[in-house]
């Protein structure tokens, strides 16, 4: 009993990263971008709200962890939206290919946190000697009363605030796309560009928009990581390849942020599944981590096979769109 | 001039490149009109409205709306002025509703009431006798549904000026005259209305003036009541031309494509063809007639390799004398045999042409297997490739120029030349010339002629029965998915053939070889 509650503890832990990146990740394409700089971005993300907490602790006697909260978070979105409005610039006002910028934005965006990572762990005095308590305890604060609960409690109410706001900006972003007019020419910009800009819909305002939010909420789940996963610290490459499993994600969730929360709980399940399976070799291990994407994959194969149309990626995705072009 | 006038455009120019799509091109709408706009393929109709819709915008030349002049920038500066386009390759989002395609990109209660909007829907659907469920998926639709949509969004944005670019193209002869008595509600109702079409009886028949251009120039207009077919292909064309098909008599009867008692079923298992049998000869046009869906494509798509067949198979009698199976064949080795298709969708894109390749490239594509050399040989494709454009007058600046920059009909004949270059044994054509010019539609049907006069056997499915009817030699009738006749196309009368293509085979048909 008591393992199974570590085990859906720890496979939520995983899976908020996951589920922030690939509700960012559905928005932007369902703009038609297809930004494969997510994975770098939310390491953007993590490093900028790491970095906005330790100077704040550094230049404060006592530092409030509110204000190291709000401080961080302000620049996880700031930092993250960049990337985004980088990847918009590159693809949609210069038509780059999106592949080529994305990765090349993903590889930037790795070394940008390990680079800062860096400097600021030497400022801290060493590897590993980041510390941000204070902010970190405020992401890390669980909701008081409730997570009393027995066995509940501690199912339900002892996460920070990040995880409780994951679901709730997936639900919001779920409800925006298929329930508002806003949502619905989104969907035609990524559906068919032409016929959204006869219909009158500004394409590049809403790729732009779309991609730079959702860039920002991907960087959330790197601040997620660094904060309430790691406690405020950095290590070099620590955030793994999380973001690329967010990506994986959209594809299982078939573009749809509610089926993302379900399908981040199970990557983050089978995320750690080989911690919690008995007997594994190293070998054996590393077939575990592969589960993620052998599922997605999977599901790929079946909603290839004469699916439903609404199932598909969004018909422009990766596409750069001129006007005048035909 | 007496009635008002809605719309005027002065010395209007656009040019792509080196080509001068419109060159100082002027035109008048008057209010309550119907306008044609009649010109052959590629004189520059489409980037001509597209300038009144927002997509493009003039290099010069001056729009004047309700007497104001205006800048148009953008289809929604166009939405605003009341000036609505209906285009030519539909623009419309297959996962989404109609009504959500209705409403696309309008203001608006930011939450939406989907319920409310489709009563408004109705409403209007209603008003001007439309035929359209909103809440069906477009992907769930025929093209004439589609069509409907488009004119309802439009509409429903309040225009004033209504622009349809070849809407009858795809239209069946019931569809198109629904169409026909909607549009002439809505002129009622005090709507400009600017239509461009190539068959020219439906301008005389539909509307009041008729503006013809011509190589990107302005030719001229013309009231209706003044015009005639030949005046109106003469300022099209540039000189008079010959409206006849000349037919010959086909060659002695020589069995080539023997299909016998084929089924087939379509992706959800219907059955699309029933147990049909017929034989083409060499040295003939047979054409099949059918409405819309009736099971023609998969019958040329079975033939060509392209069809699975559930039961019946096909045998090509080769003019050496040999009987092959082709219905267990692969569709490359079938072409091997020099039995060819030419297909033009409804949609005319993506007709086995590749849109970002230029032209000798595409024709490539057809013969590139035949080269004994590891490195593409590409100057026997140029060499065609130039041959093609002057044989069939295609309009393009070069052979070098991308399939997707020409207009539509132009990249319809590149598609019809590169097959018949091939000097196919058995031709096979659907719907040759969908959207083509009469000046071109001739062209195309001489070309039919003179493969049939080489032995070619030629099968062509077509949706004009009168055109069917001239060129053709014998004529099988689908109905459904069966064959419900197979006429003489020089003695049948349209109504006969009418009455055939609704009927079934359980209904009594007869059989008239
Ligand atoms: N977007 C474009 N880019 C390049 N050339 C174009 C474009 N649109 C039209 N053209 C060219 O302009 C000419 C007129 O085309 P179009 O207006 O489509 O003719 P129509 O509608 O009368 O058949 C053609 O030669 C066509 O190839
Ligand atoms: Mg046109």
């Amino acid at each position: 009993m008591t393992i199974l509650m570590t085990f859906i503890q720890k496979a939520i832990g995983q899976s908020i990263s996951i589920l922030f990146g690939a509700t960012g990740e559905i928005i932007t394409e369902k703009s038609g971008n297809l930004n494969l700089g997510i994975p770098g971005i939310m390491y953007m993300g993590g490093i900028a709200g790491l970095m906005a907490a330790f100077f704040y602790e550094r230049a404060s006697a006592a530092p409030i962890g509110f204000i190291g909260l709000l401080l961080s978070f302000a620049a996880t979105l700031i930092v993250s939206a960049l990337g985004g409005l980088l990847f918009c610039f590159l693809t949609v006002t210069l038509h780059a290919n999106q592949n080529v910028v994305g990765l090349s934005l993903t590889t930037f965006g790795i070394g940008f946190g390990n680079f800062f990572g860096g400097s600021i762990s030497k400022l801290a005095g060493g590897v590993g000697q980041i510390s941000v308590a204070t902010t970190a305890s405020a992401y890390r604060a669980d909701i008081p009363v409730l997570s009393k609960i027995p066995v509940i409690g501690d199912l339900l109410f002892s996460y920070g605030f990040l995880t409780y706001l994951s679901i709730i900006v997936a639900l919001v972003i779920g409800r925006f796309l298929m329930h508002t007019r806003k949502g619905l020419n989104l969907r035609s910009v990524g559906e068919d560009p032409a016929t959204a800009d006869a219909a009158g819909i500004n394409v590049t305002r809403y790729k732009y928009i779309a991609t730079t939010v959702g860039a920002a909420i991907a960087g959330l789940g790197g601040l997620y990581f660094v904060m309430e996963y790691l406690g405020g610290t950095w290590t070099n490459n620590g955030f793994g390849d999380r973001g690329w499993l967010a990506i994986a994600l959209v594809i299982l969730a078939l573009w749809k942020p509610l089926n993302a929360i379900w399908g981040s709980l199970l990557f983050g399940s089978l995320f750690i599944l080989y911690i919690y399976t008995p007997g594994l070799t190293r070998a054996t291990q590393e077939l575990f981590k592969m589960l993620p994407y052998v599922i997605t994959i999977v599901v790929l194969v079946i909603t290839s096979k004469r699916d439903k149309l609404e199932n598909q990626p969004p018909s422009s995705l990766g596409e750069s769109y001129y006007r005048e072009d035909r | 001039m007496d009635s008002e006038v809605a719309i005027r455009l002065q010395n209007v120019t656009k040019r792509f490149g080196d080509i001068i799509a419109n060159d100082n091109v002027n035109l008048l709408v008057k209010k309550g009109e119907i306008l044609s706009i009649l010109g052959e393929n590629g004189s520059g109709k489409t980037t001509l409205m597209n300038m009144l819709s927002g997509i493009y915008f003039p290099d010069h030349g001056d729009i004047t709306v309700h007497g104001k002049k205006v800048t148009i920038r953008s289809p929604k500066d166009a939405f605003a002025l009341g000036i609505g386009m209906i285009h030519q390759h539909f623009k419309l989002i297959d996962v989404l509703t109609a009504a959500e395609n209705i409403i696309l990109g309008l203001p608006g209660n930011e939450s939406l009431d989907m319920k409310s909007i489709v009563a408004e829907i109705n409403e209007l659907v209603a008003k001007y006798g439309f035929d359209l469920d909103p809440e069906q998926k477009i992907y769930d639709m025929s093209v004439s549904q589609k069509q409907t949509v488009e004119i309802v969004k439009v509409l429903y944005r309040g225009a004033e000026i209504l622009i349809l670019d070849e809407p009858t193209a795809v239209l069946t002869p019931q569809e198109t005259s629904k169409l026909f008595d909607v549009l002439r509600n809505m002129r009622k109702a005090g709507k400009s209305i600017i239509i461009i079409t190539h068959k020219l009886n439906e301008v005389m028949e539909l509307s009041d003036r008729v503006t013809v251009l011509r190589k990107g120039q302005y030719i001229g207009s013309v009231e209706t009541s003044d015009a005639s077919i030949d005046l109106l292909t003469e300022m099209m064309v540039g000189q008079k031309i010959d409206l006849e098909i000349d037919r010959t008599e086909p060659l002695p009867f020589v069995g080539r494509i023997e299909v016998k008692n084929i089924t087939c079923r379509n992706r959800d298992g219907v059955a699309i063809l029933k147990d049909v049998s017929f034989t083409s000869s060499a040295g003939e046009i047979l054409g099949i007639a059918g409405i819309a869906g009736s099971g023609q494509k998969e019958l040329l798509e079975a033939i060509a390799g392209l069809q699975e067949i559930e039961s019946g198979e096909i045998l090509y009698h080769s003019p050496e004398g040999e009987t092959v199976t082709i219905s267990d064949m692969k569709a490359a080795d079938i072409r091997d045999l020099k039995i060819s298709l030419a297909f033009v969708p409804e949609d005319r894109l993506g007709m086995g042409l590749v849109g970002s390749m230029d032209l000798t490239d595409n024709i490539m594509l057809r013969s590139y297997n035949e080269g004994k050399h590891f490195f593409a040989n590409r100057k026997n494709p140029r060499k065609l490739a130039t041959r093609i454009v002057e044989k069939l007058s295609v309009v393009t600046p070069s052979v070098d120029t991308p399939v997707r920059k020409l207009s539509g009909g132009n990249v319809q004949k590149i598609l019809l030349g590169r097959e018949i270059a091939s000097s196919p044994n058995v031709l096979m054509v659907a719907y040759p010339v969908r959207g083509l010019d009469i000046n071109s539609s001739y062209m195309i049907y001489n070309l039919l002629g003179d493969q049939k006069q080489k032995g070619a056997s030629v099968i062509c499915v077509g949706e004009d029965l009168d055109v069917l009817m001239a060129l053709c030699d014998r004529i099988v009738v689908l109905s459904g998915g069966e064959l419900t006749g197979i006429v003489d196309a020089r003695t049948i009368s349209k109504e006969a053939i009418g009455l055939l293509m609704t009927s079934s085979k359980k209904g009594g048909a007869q059989h008239a070889e």
